[in-house]
């Protein structure tokens, strides 16, 4: 009981956060729960000609047009493999737009407190291609965990290196 | 006390008030005897302080007052308007729509206090803006007052405001005649009301029970409904048996409070035969017993003057009164945004049940009727929705006409602007989005359409240049037409103007036809003016117009003739949220088209097709039609081999038209639009999407984007 108390109420002062855990290529990122609107399976997508590669297309969420966007694609990897275990994760964004972001795996839910995570700033000129994907770095007991940046996911630019490369 | 709460009330409200001062301010300039302006005036101008004082907006509330009293010396007569004094009261209004401004943004009016504009509110009470002749006028206007206020008991002036008056059908007269038969009293009653009454109808309403207790009320002029509706003048006459005598009815009704008096007679049946004979009948007041004085002449006779002079003078004018109080409720659009939402849902929902009935082959002949029942049903209730969120353009036009007056003094052009289809009702979301490019449009009229008075002249045109706005339905749209008898757009001018910018080279302008060159005019960035003006530097360009109007589903074009003048039509659709579309498949994906840009389909055979530039038409019925192949502009692949026959939907944009090849029909629905969100506006083909039956989604073509 008290331990449950002890997480709410560090989780109301904002130091203990809880992340979704997915699994993209082989990398595992936590996502902030509260940026999370819900996970659905991967159903039909419709395609939307002439947009960015990385746009996969629409889906239908209650009634509401959600656009759906490969992570993959958008961090320069290879096109996405749909399995029996992807799933679609829909964003909530800032403004309160809807966005669908499609990941290989959805592994657990993790709690953080706030001096687990190390916030990165990698100089982006030499870092990978994904690394401005990525705000921290989650401490836990399993291992690691990048935490998304979830404005750069959901911004409507392309990765960098992709963007360099083109040019 | 904390008056918050009304302060959306208060608001509404204060721009109701503010823009009747606009148009009626107008109409005085233009006829500044009008009497029926300067009351409503007075009205609005009384009621805007009594608001502002309620809410402890002082300075308004000052502002106001002064104004009112301005209005209430120009009633009485001892002012007389002039043209200098408008433009005082505009700016005026222009200072109390500041505050209005100011009190939407942070409920705050502001410290702003008007004080010259207060002063010279007060030189006009003082006589220092009228000039000599003021007082001679004054005589004349108090003379002329007291003239119509000493004729107005003459009943042939206003035929209604008098019992003897009263015309009597068959059916009453034999009513009366048995009534009097019976030793029954008949008594004629004339009941007036005091100007000041604001609910006229919840007094006349207290008379007739104040009456009916003790008689019965067998004819009313005007009529029961009239008066419940407020559809009359301060007095009103009525016949009633009864019992009583007519001073105990006298009584009865004068204590009904805000009865200014009332004159109570015996009905003569036979006078009131004498009357229908008589042409011009004019019982003398004094010879009937009138036991209430003729009470409209003595205790303030400027007002009784003002209701007598339009009913006299004017004879082509409405009755004169207060306009029909509307039945209406306000309503929070949101309110009305959830409501369309979930007439979506069910129509969605509807057509879900379709398909669902269609698929599970439960689809006799009973669960049919039903869904078609539904369906009618979910259509009504889908064009209800539609039609309460519909508002008349009046609103957005309102403006305009001060706009021009205004812009007459800072072009210093004489120009006049007429309107027609005021009334035309669009959807509250297009008609909020459409001031804008309307505005942009008269503006440019005004100031590059209409010439100087001088080339006029020389042109043999009339002195003031003719500036026009219709508004009218044509079918599922609504057609806005604003034009000028200017000069008209100078093709050639446009043509090394955009050479000169650069949107095209000296090359492609050569190729361009005349009309092609002035939709030039429609490219981003594109000026002519000559020198910026204050008008024509307002930032929104006609590139602005033309974005703003497509982002509505609509369109806009401009016929013109040099020297002559131009006319810029915008179509809009009616409505938005749900439209009729026929649903075609491409490849494996279903797509909605929109009915109202569809002409017709055809079948047309592979060998019907020419190549003109390289590029594939047929000709149809006479005209050469483009074809475009919709699998290649939507990058998937046909399903068709190219020796089939082709489905070609031929789709038009104003006099142009192409054909679509598609790959098979399914059918016409009933569309939801959903926006597309974010990261897809990059698609211009696509302007929105919809949830089918079976919650799969087809994207809905903009066909306007192939052309």
């Amino acid at each position: 009981m008290n331990e449950i108390q002890e997480v709410k109420e560090k989780a109301e002062k904002g130091e203990l956060i809880q992340y979704i855990v997915i699994k993209i290529d082989d990398e595992q990122y936590g996502i902030n729960i509260k940026f999370i609107d819900n996970i659905v399976r991967m159903q039909q997508i419709t395609r939307v000609p002439k947009v960015d590669a990385f746009l996969k297309g629409v889906i239908n969420i209650r009634g509401e047009i959600v656009p759906v966007m490969s992570v993959r694609m958008k961090m320069g990897l290879s096109e996405d493999v749909i399995t029996g275990a992807s799933r679609i994760i829909i964003l909530k964004t800032d403004t309160g737009d809807l966005v669908g972001i499609i990941v290989d795996q959805v592994n657990q839910v993790l709690t953080l407190d706030e001096k687990d995570i190390e916030k990165v700033r990698y100089d982006d000129k030499k870092g990978q291609s994904n690394v401005s994907f990525v705000s921290g770095v989650g401490h836990y007991d399993g291992g690691l965990v990048s935490i998304l940046d979830l404005d750069a996911v959901v911004s409507e630019k392309e990765s960098k290196e992709k963007a360099s490369n083109a040019s | 006390m904390d008056v918050s709460q009304y302060l959306s009330v208060f608001l509404d409200e204060a721009k109701e008030h503010l823009q009747s001062l606009n148009d009626n301010i107008m109409t005085l300039e233009q006829d500044p005897e009008n009497e029926d302006c300067i009351n409503e005036i007075f009205r609005s101008a009384h009621s805007m302080k009594g608001m502002a004082g309620t809410m402890g907006y002082t300075r308004m509330q000052n502002l106001t007052h002064d104004m009112e009293d301005v209005f209430s010396d120009v009633r009485a007569g001892k002012i007389k308007i002039k043209s200098e004094m408008i433009d005082v009261l505009l700016q005026c209004l222009d200072a109390i729509q500041g505050y209005v401004d100011n009190i939407t943004e942070n409920q705050d009016e502001g410290t702003e206090e008007h004080q010259n504009i207060i002063k010279a509110l007060a030189d006009i009470r003082s006589g220092n803006v009228g000039s000599a002749s003021a007082p001679e006028a004054d005589a004349a206007s108090a003379a002329e007052a007291s003239d119509s206020a000493a004729s107005e008991p003459d009943p042939g002036a206003s035929p209604m405001t008098d019992y003897r008056l009263i015309k009597l059908d068959p059916s009453a007269r034999t009513t009366l005649e048995e009534a009097k038969a019976q030793g029954k009293n008949i008594l004629g009653v004339t009941v007036h009301i005091q100007e000041s009454c604001i609910l006229k109808a919840a007094r006349g309403f207290l008379v007739f029970k104040g009456i009916e207790e003790v008689g019965e009320i067998v004819v009313s002029e005007p009529n029961t409904q009239d008066i419940e509706d407020e559809k009359f003048d301060f007095t009103f006459s009525l016949v009633v048996i009864t019992d009583e005598s007519k001073e105990k009815l006298a009584e009865i009704v004068k204590s009904v409070s805000e009865v200014e008096g009332c004159e109570c007679g015996e009905f003569d049946l036979d006078a009131e035969k004498a009357v229908e004979e008589a042409a011009e009948p004019v019982p003398a007041p004094a010879a009937t017993p009138t036991p209430a004085p003729a009470p409209s002449a003595t205790p303030n006779p400027a007002p009784a003057g003002s209701k007598a002079a339009p009913a006299a003078g004017a004879g082509g004018k409405k009755p004169v009164g207060k306009p029909v109080v509307n039945r209406t409720v306000r309503v929070d659009i949101e309110k009305l945004d959830v409501l369309m939402n979930l007439v979506s849902e069910l129509i969605i929902a509807k057509n879900s049940l379709i398909s669902a009935a269609n698929t599970s082959g439960v689809s006799n002949g009973n669960v049919n009727e039903q869904i078609e029942y539904l369906e009618s049903v979910t259509t009504n209730l889908h064009e209800s929705v539609m039609k309460v969120r519909m508002v008349p353009i009046e609103s957005v036009l309102q403006k305009f006409p001060r706009m021009i007056r205004d812009l007459n003094k800072t072009l210093g052009k004489k120009m006049e602007l007429t309107m027609t289809g005021e009334d035309t009702e669009m959807d509250r979301t297009v008609v909020d989005e459409i001031g804008d490019p309307l505005m942009h449009l008269i503006r440019n009229s005004a100031d590059h359409g209409i010439e100087s008075a001088e080339l006029r002249a020389q042109r043999g045109k009339p002195e003031v240049g003719q500036i026009f706005l219709h508004a009218f339905q044509d079918g599922n749209s609504v057609v806005i037409e604003v034009g000028d008898d200017g000069n008209g757009i100078d093709a050639e001018a446009v043509k090394s103007k955009a050479i000169e910018k650069g949107v095209v080279t000296p090359e492609q302008a050569a190729l361009l036809t005349e009309k092609q060159c002035v939709e030039l005019l429609f490219h981003p960035g594109f000026s002519t003016a000559k020198q910026v003006s204050e008008i024509s530097g307002r930032g929104v360009g006609l590139d602005v117009v033309k974005s703003k109007v497509e982002s509505l589903s609509g369109e806009v074009s401009v016929n013109t003739k040099l020297g002559v003048g131009s006319t810029w039509v915008i179509r809009l659709p009616l409505t938005l949220a749900i439209i009729q579309a026929l649903m075609v498949i491409v490849g494996e994906e279903k797509y909605a088209i929109p009915l109202d840009s569809i002409q017709s389909i055809e079948d047309v055979s592979p060998s019907d097709l020419k190549l003109v530039e390289n590029k594939e038409v047929i000709n149809l019925r006479g005209s050469v039609t483009p074809i475009i192949r919709l699998n290649e502009v939507l990058d998937t692949e046909s399903t068709k081999s190219p020796e089939d026959d082709m489905v070609v939907v031929i789709a038009r944009k104003g006099d142009q038209q192409i054909g679509l090849v598609i790959d098979e029909l399914m059918g016409q629905q009933e569309i939801v639009i959903k926006p597309l969100g974010k990261y897809t506006n990059k698609c211009k083909l696509i302007s929105g999407a919809t949830i089918l039956g079976d919650g799969e989604i087809a994207l809905i073509l903009d066909t306007n984007s192939i052309f």
